[in-house]
C-alpha cells in the first residue's frame, strides 16, 4: 500500500499513538477539586507547553483546543457576522479563491445575514497577490483570511506580507494553517496573524482534535456554549488524551520538519520526474511556492476518476480535484484556477507524501504509473489513431 | 435525514461487479481503420459524442454490411470514469449483430440494466447515469454517418428524460392516456425523472429547456380545453334547429366568453336569438365592468368572431342591447 493522499487526511505516528492511549488513563474531569482532576489538569498543562511554543504562541494569547480547522474557521468567521449583526458597521470579509470550504461555506452563510465578501483570484502558480488583498480593503472590512497553503495545489500563500498589510490598515487577519504544521516552521507572532487554525490529524496526529489560536486582545465569540471548559471560550468536556496527543504531533512534524524539506521533498522531485517523462503530463506550482510534500499533476487523455481507480487497483491511493467520484461533474477548479483548459482539468491528480513515505514505495508508483497510464491512454479516444475525420 | 444520510456515499462502493469488471477488462476496447473495413467487406463508421472538457467522451466504430445494414463488428474508444467506460463497452457489445437501425433503438438504459448484478438493483448510482447518457448519442451519431442524414433527422422526437431515453411524445401520451397529473404518477408507467432527476423540475443538477411537471401541466391545460371543445356540439351548426341554436350559443358563451371577460370584471347575459334574412341576431347585454368599457364595441366584433369560429357559420351578427 502506497498512501499518497497526505494533506487530506494523515496515518498517527506510533509515537502519538501510544501517548493518545497512554493518555486515555487520565480521565478525571479537569474542572474537579479532587486528585484525578488536578492530575488531569497537569497533564492539560504539559501538553500546552509545548503546543505554545510548538507555534510560536505568546502566554497571553490563546490557544483553544476545538475538533478541527473547521470549527476555528466557522469561529472566527462567525465571530465578524455577530460583531456586524450586533451594529459593528463592519461587513465586509476579504478571502481567496483557494480556500477550503470550511471558510467559502462560512462565509457564504454571513452573506446571508448580510455581510459582503470579496474573493481574490490566484495567480498561474496558485498564489494570491497581496496587492490584490490591499486594493480590495474598504472603510467596512472586518475580516481577511488566507489560507497558508492549499491541499490541492499545495501553493502557499504570502502570509507575512499580507499580515503586515492587515496590521497596516488595523484589519485583523486569519490564516487556515491546516496544511502548515509539520510543512513549515509556524511561529504565529512572527507570522503576524490574529488567528491560526490547525487539525492534528494533518500532521500524524489524531483525528476530532484541533487548535484556535487567538492572538491576544483580538475579538472572539464562542462558537459552542456550555461551560467553563477553555476558559469559558468554549464549551464541552476537554478531550484530554486527544490535546495530549496533538502536543505530541506538533512537537514531532516540527522535530521533522528538516526531513520534510530534505528527504520527503527529494522523493517528491523523483515522482514529479518521472511524472514528467512520461509523454503529454504536467506538474503545476513553481516549487519554490508549493508543499514540499505535494506534486499535482495532469495526465492527458485520462479522466481524473479513472486514474484514480488503477491507482487504487494498485494500492496507490492518491487524490483527485476533479469530481467524477464526487457528485459534481465539473473539471478541477484547482487546475482551472491555475489556468488550465477544461479537458485537462478533468485530468488532474494530487499525490502528497509525508515524512513516512520510503523511496520504495515511490520507486513502486514510479514502476506502475506509467502501465497504468498506458492501459487508461489505450482505452482514451484522445489518443486512438483513427479518428472521425479520417474515414 | 436518517441514519443513512450521515454518511457520506461513496460512488465506487455503489458499482455493480459487471461495472468493475468491464472496467477492469473492456472486452471491445479497440478501433478499426479503413484496411480492416475492406478486408471484412464492410464499411467503416466512425463517430464521437461528448468531450473532454465535459469529463465524458467516446468514440465508437462500427463494421457495417453494406448489403444487409448489419453491423458486424464494433469497438470503442472513450474518455471519462469507470462507469464511461463499463458503458461504453457494453453499449457497444450492444450494437453488434444488430442492423443499424436495430441499434438506434439501444438506449442508456439497455446499457445501465445491462451491466446490473440483480435484475432491481442499479448498476451504478443515479450521479453516474449521465455516463451511460453518451450511449445513445454516439450511437444515433454512428447511424446518421451511416446514413448519410443529420441526427435531427433520424430523432423523430424530443429527448426529456436523457437518462430513460424518454421523449416528450411519449410523456404526452402516457399522460392522455392515464391522465397523468404528477411526476409520481407519471412514474408508475416510464422510467422518465427516475434516475438523476434533472428533468423533473427546475433545480437539479443540470439545467433543461423543458421539465416533466412543465409537459403535465401543459397537456392537463390541453385537455381540459379540449374537453370544453367537446362538450360544445358544433356540427352543422346552421342546419340546426333554432332551439339547438340557442343553447349550443349559451354553452359557448358560458364556457369560453364568460370566462374571457370575467378576467376583466366583466360579463354578459343573452338577451333573445333571432333568425332575419338568413343571419342569426345574436342580442346581449354587458355586465359588470364591460357596460361602461369604451372598448365595448370591439369586444363585441371578437364575441362574434369567436361565435362565428367555433360554430364554423359566418351568418352571425352580434348585437348588444
Amino acid at each position: 500500500m502506497v498512501y499518497l493522499d497526505n494533506n487530506s487526511t494523515t496515518p498517527m505516528d506510533e509515537r502519538v499513538k501510544e501517548v493518545y492511549c497512554d493518555a486515555t488513563k487520565y480521565f478525571g474531569n479537569i474542572n474537579v477539586i479532587y486528585d484525578l482532576g488536578i492530575e488531569a489538569r497537569k497533564k492539560l498543562n504539559e501538553a500546552y507547553d509545548i503546543l505554545y511554543p510548538g507555534i510560536g504562541a505568546s502566554d497571553e494569547d490563546d490557544i483553544i483546543i476545538t475538533s478541527s480547522t473547521t470549527e476555528g474557521n466557522n469561529t472566527v468567521i462567525k465571530t465578524f457576522l455577530d460583531s456586524y449583526l450586533k451594529g459593528s458597521g463592519k461587513k465586509h470579509i476579504i478571502t481567496t479563491v483557494a480556500e477550503h470550504s470550511s471558510i467559502k461555506a462560512t462565509c457564504a452563510y454571513a452573506k446571508t445575514h448580510g455581510m459582503e465578501v470579496t474573493y481574490i483570484y490566484t495567480d498561474e502558480n496558485g498564489r494570491v497577490n497581496p496587492k490584490d488583498i490591499e486594493n480590495a480593503i474598504r472603510e467596512d472590512t472586518a475580516l481577511i483570511s488566507v489560507l497558508f497553503a492549499s491541499n490541492e495545489s499545495g501553493a502557499i500563500q504570502p502570509i507575512k506580507e499580507i499580515s503586515q498589510i492587515a496590521r497596516k490598515y488595523g484589519i485583523p487577519f486569519h490564516c487556515d494553517g491546516a496544511q502548515a504544521i509539520g510543512k513549515a516552521k509556524i511561529n504565529v507572532r512572527e507570522l503576524g496573524v490574529d488567528y491560526f487554525t490547525f487539525s492534528a490529524h494533518k500532521f500524524h496526529g489524531p483525528k476530532g482534535v484541533g487548535g484556535f489560536y487567538v492572538r491576544e486582545g483580538a475579538p472572539f465569540v464562542n462558537l459552542i456554549h456550555g461551560g467553563n471548559q477553555m476558559g469559558g471560550k468554549r464549551g464541552g468536556s476537554v478531550y484530554l488524551n486527544g490535546i495530549i496527543a496533538m502536543a505530541e504531533a506538533v512537537k514531532l512534524a516540527n522535530e521533522h520538519l528538516d526531513e520534510m524539506y530534505d528527504r520527503v521533498a527529494k522523493l517528491r522531485d523523483k515522482l514529479e520526474e518521472a511524472i514528467l517523462k512520461i509523454p503529454d503530463t504536467k506538474t503545476y506550482v513553481d516549487k519554490k511556492y508549493r508543499l514540499p510534500n505535494t506534486v499535482v499533476a495532469s495526465f492527458r487523455g485520462i479522466e481524473g476518476e479513472a486514474m484514480l481507480w488503477d491507482l487504487n487497483m494498485h494500492k496507490i491511493y492518491a487524490a483527485t480535484g476533479s469530481s467524477c467520484s464526487s457528485e459534481r461533474l465539473e473539471g478541477s477548479e484547482v487546475l482551472e484556477a491555475l489556468g488550465e483548459d477544461p479537458e485537462i482539468a478533468h485530468t488532474g491528480i494530487i499525490f502528497s507524501l509525508s515524512r513516512f513515505t520510503t523511496e520504495k514505495e515511490i520507486d513502486y508508483v514510479i514502476e506502475v504509473l506509467p502501465k497504468i497510464v498506458k492501459r487508461l491512454r489505450d482505452i482514451s479516444m484522445t489518443y486512438a489513431k483513427v479518428k472521425p475525420s479520417d474515414r | 435525514m436518517g441514519r443513512n444520510d450521515l454518511i457520506t456515499g461513496n460512488v465506487w462502493e455503489q458499482y455493480s461487479n459487471k461495472v468493475i469488471e468491464r472496467m477492469n477488462n473492456p472486452k471491445f476496447l479497440g478501433e478499426f481503420t479503413e484496411e480492416d473495413a475492406k478486408k471484412r467487406g464492410a464499411k467503416l463508421v466512425v463517430a464521437d459524442f461528448g468531450s473532454e472538457a465535459c469529463g465524458d467522451a467516446v468514440r465508437l466504430y462500427w463494421l457495417v454490411d453494406p448489403k444487409t445494414d448489419k453491423i458486424i463488428d464494433a469497438r470503442f474508444k472513450s474518455f471519462g470514469c469507470g462507469t464511461a467506460i463499463a458503458s461504453s463497452d457494453v453499449m457497444t457489445e450492444l450494437t453488434i449483430g444488430k442492423t443499424v437501425d436495430e441499434a438506434m433503438k439501444v438506449t442508456n438504459l439497455d446499457v445501465e440494466k445491462a451491466l446490473r448484478d440483480e435484475p432491481d438493483k442499479p448498476a451504478f448510482p443515479p450521479q453516474k447515469m449521465h455516463c451511460s447518457v453518451m450511449a445513445y448519442d454516439v450511437i444515433m451519431e454512428a447511424a446518421a454517418k451511416y446514413k448519410g442524414k443529420k441526427v435531427d433527422e433520424l430523432k423523430n422526437n424530443e429527448i426529456v428524460c436523457e437518462c430513460a431515453r424518454v421523449t416528450r411524445g411519449e410523456i404526452e401520451e402516457i399522460v392522455r392516456k392515464y391522465n397523468v397529473k404528477t411526476v409520481e404518477e407519471l412514474q408508475k408507467y416510464t422510467d422518465a425523472g427516475k434516475y438523476c432527476k434533472s428533468c423533473v423540475a427546475p433545480g437539479g443538477h443540470e439545467e433543461r429547456d423543458v421539465y416533466l411537471v412543465d409537459i403535465i401541466k401543459e397537456v392537463q391545460e390541453q385537455m381540459k380545453k379540449e374537453k370544453i371543445k367537446e362538450s360544445v356540439t358544433t356540427d352543422d351548426f346552421d342546419n340546426m334547429s333554432l332551439i339547438k341554436k340557442i343553447k349550443t350559443i349559451e354553452e359557448i358563451l358560458d364556457k369560453k366568453i364568460k370566462p374571457m371577460l370575467a378576467m376583466d370584471g366583466g360579463s354578459l347575459e343573452l338577451i333573445d336569438v333571432r333568425e332575419e334574412d338568413g343571419v342569426l341576431k345574436v342580442y346581449i347585454r354587458y355586465l359588470g365592468a364591460c357596460s361602461t368599457c369604451a372598448s365595448g364595441g370591439m369586444t363585441l366584433l371578437a364575441i362574434e368572431d369567436m361565435l362565428k369560429k367555433e360554430l364554423n357559420t359566418d351568418k352571425i351578427k352580434v348585437e348588444q342591447v
